[in-house]
């Protein structure tokens, strides 16, 4: 019993660095503030296509990340894409018509949203719908329309799906 | 013909059997927990054999297998120009993956296996025995310490493997190879979520495999049969049998969380 | 089959013996250890157990001491039948009696103090120093008291077993088992050994149980002996009573005859066949 208390110091410190590591996985690998994510009001915007989105892929504006995406389904009456967006609430000042396009950070990136603020008064809130969407661009569209504008000289492009 | 069919009859059975007495063995020593409460320093002493003893070849392993995979994320993601993201590789593959798997790995090779060899060598010595004859239950005072110290020590050694991990990426992809030290962090929180990614993969899977990989050690010492090659083939069935279920049940864990 | 005295339930308690065995039967797979066998182990004294090696008379101890159930008969020790109590109170009923192991048994990662003092801060809530009290009395029994504070892989054969003693005495029970106690020990060890026993039998009013293949020593300080052989009870007796036994058996046991009723050979076929004699030799 004489080690007794070393053998606790020993064990007290393994259990700090323990929750040490813990802490440090929280705070600086991951992002721990997201947790009350769920507090932000859910704005929806209808997409054509969303590519390759998913769930939780981050909302900007102007570059500046203020929430993420909660949700993604499928309208089954138009076939369009629903899009849930999950906004923080500190952001509660967008302008109600603000516009919303799929976009991909770098070549290979991740999608994500982009949002253009508007110009109108109202703000956007909890429930609100993006009227103006912008879709994703599918590289092999986009690359069969350059092909087919290329072969087909002047007339017009043919129009996506 | 008849005869490989009957052998593996007797092989399921025997499994079986074994399943069994595994089981009976957890309700036993699950329900000999509730004494501990009283002596608490006896879970500590166990927690400095399996948990403090363990940590400088959980922390070395982090930090090298974080330090390789910033070398090799780093020669796949360079052709492509994607540096920026290697904190989110090294991140998402320790903490999903690595960390609690090699975690336990380690800790069946370095504690597991000391724990099934102590037990058995208590069973061959009749030190359980005598414990029994003075009317001290082995349950209470050997096998749950040992169990509950290793469940509570496994998420920490995993948690200390993957922080030091990424420690090491990070010291290989922003001090040797030049990759911005703020990229580098903010890419990785940008893409690693709390709830999805450290609670589903690093605690999650580093309690599961704490419980199994302390059950069947703590077990195959009960089990061992009481001489020097019992024991030594008890200590090995520990080490693969751990092997074998965290990797089956690591499987099971990512398809539940990871899985589309 | 000897059948011995049943305890009259009208004698005084302290005359009934401590543990009675009636009837037991007890299995290894398929090999039979004990066929309806009857014991009674008499209150404070020295009663031994021999018979060949392999005859399970470990196995006996531990059916008394409540590790193994009996496949039929009953085993009473005072009074209670211990293959019938629940956990608790066997554990209770342990605290009474206490075994030797043939190894000893010290818990190795703890220090000869610490091993007597094991069941003592297991069992009572006593403040330290009393314990410290208790434990160095117990040591100072067995000649130990100055090795204290060295760990058993320090310790000679002899010296863990007198540790061991001064452990199984920790709680002062009423009964010890002592499994093989001179196995493997030096002369003087032995000698001891054999003091030890009969000392702490008659100065702390135990009832001690020797189970032994050690002829000599055991019967010099033994008050009743059963002899056992293939799962049952051959004769019993006190030493000298035995040492008069007309059995061939008996008087090759105790004097340590190679040959007579107890084979020398384990069952075997014929010596001519197993080595194919009396077989055409085969051509492949």
């Amino acid at each position: 019993m004489v080690t007794l208390k070393k053998l606790e110091l020993a064990v007290g410190v393994f259990v700090a660095l323990g929750l040490a590591a813990f802490f440090m996985l929280a705070m600086k690998v991951s992002n721990i503030a997201e947790l009350g994510e769920d507090k932000g009001y859910k704005v929806t915007a209808r997409f054509e296509n969303i590519g390759g989105l998913k769930i939780r892929a981050p909302v900007t504006l102007g570059g500046v990340r203020i929430g993420r995406v909660s949700g993604i389904d499928l309208d089954p009456r138009n076939y369009e894409a629903v899009v849930t967006l999950s906004i923080d609430p500190k952001y509660d000042q967008l302008p109600a018509d603000s516009s919303a396009s799929i976009l991909t950070s770098g070549l290979l990136g991740e999608q994500y949203v982009g949002l253009e603020p508007g110009g109108m008064d109202n703000h956007l809130k909890n429930g609100s719908t993006l009227k103006l969407t912008q879709s994703a661009l599918v590289l092999e569209k986009l690359i069969g329309r350059m092909l087919t504008n290329a072969a087909a000289g002047d007339q017009p492009a043919v129009k996506t799906p | 013909m008849i005869d490989g069919l009957r052998r593996l009859g007797r092989l399921a059975l025997n499994w079986l059997n074994r399943l069994g007495k595994a089981t009976l063995f957890l309700l036993r020593l699950l329900g000999a927990l509730a004494t501990l409460g009283k002596r608490p320093g006896l879970v500590v002493r166990q927690l400095y054999s399996v948990g403090v003893l363990s940590l400088p070849i959980i922390a070395m392993s982090g930090l090298f297998v974080g330090m390789v995979l910033g070398l090799q994320g780093y020669a796949n993601l360079v052709d492509f120009g994607a540096t920026s993201t290697l904190g989110t590789v090294v991140a998402l593959s320790l903490v999903r993956e690595l960390g609690p798997v090699l975690a336990a790995l380690l800790y069946a090779a370095r504690a597991g296996s000391a724990l099934t060899a102590e037990i058995g060598l208590m069973k061959a010595t009749e030190q359980l025995a005598a414990m029994q004859m003075m009317a001290v239950d082995p349950f209470a005072r050997v096998f749950a310490p040992r169990f509950i110290a290793g469940f509570v020590a496994m998420p920490l050694l995993a948690g200390i493997f993957t922080a030091i991990g990424i420690l090491g990426g990070y010291f290989v992809a922003v001090k040797q190879l030049g990759v911005d030290s703020g990229t580098f962090w903010s890419q990785m929180q940008a893409s690693v979520g709390w709830i999805d990614d450290v609670v589903h993969g690093v605690v999650v899977k580093s309690v599961a495999f704490g419980w199994v990989a302390n059950w069947i050690a703590v077990f195959e010492g009960y089990d061992a049969t009481p001489t020097s090659e019992g024991i030594s083939l008890a200590t090995t069935r520990t080490v693969v049998n751990t092997a074998l279920v965290v990797l089956a049940l690591d499987f099971v864990l990512t398809a539940i969380f990871f899985g589309v | 089959m000897i059948a011995t005295v049943a305890p009259s339930s009208a004698a005084p308690p302290d005359e009934r013996p401590l543990v009675t065995v009636r009837g037991l039967s007890f299995h290894r797979g398929d090999r039979a250890i004990f066929q309806n066998i009857d014991l009674d182990i008499p209150r404070g004294k020295v009663t031994a157990i021999m018979g060949p090696s392999g005859t399970g008379k470990t196995t006996l101890l531990r059916l008394i001491g409540g590790q193994l159930r009996p496949d039929a008969g009953r085993i009473e020790v005072d009074g209670a039948c211990v293959h019938e109590l629940g956990r608790r109170e066997l554990y209770q009923l342990r605290k009474r009696m206490s075994m030797l192991f043939q190894s000893g048994a010290l818990f190795t990662d703890l220090s000869v103090f610490d091993n007597v003092a094991f069941p003592l801060r297991e069992h009572t809530r006593l403040p330290e120093n009393l314990i410290r009290t208790m434990v160095l009395m117990k040591l100072e029994a067995v000649g130990l008291r100055g090795a204290r504070s060295l760990m058993p892989s320090e310790l000679s054969g002899g010296m863990a077993r007198r540790a061991a003693l001064a452990r199984a005495i920790a709680l002062d029970p009423t009964m010890i088992m002592y499994d093989e106690p001179f196995s493997g020990q030096d002369p003087i060890t032995m000698g001891v050994l054999i003091k030890l026993i009969r000392t702490l039998n008659d100065a702390l009013g135990l009832t001690s149980i020797i189970v032994s293949h050690d002829v000599k020593e055991t019967a010099s300080i033994a008050d009743y002996i059963y002899l056992i052989s293939d799962g049952s009870v051959v004769d019993h007796g006190t030493p000298p009573a035995l040492e008069r036994s007309s059995s061939t058996w008996v008087e090759q046991f105790l004097h340590a005859l190679p040959d007579g009723p107890m084979s020398f050979h384990y069952p075997a076929p014929p010596y001519a066949q197993d080595l194919s004699l009396d077989e055409e030799p085969s051509l492949d």
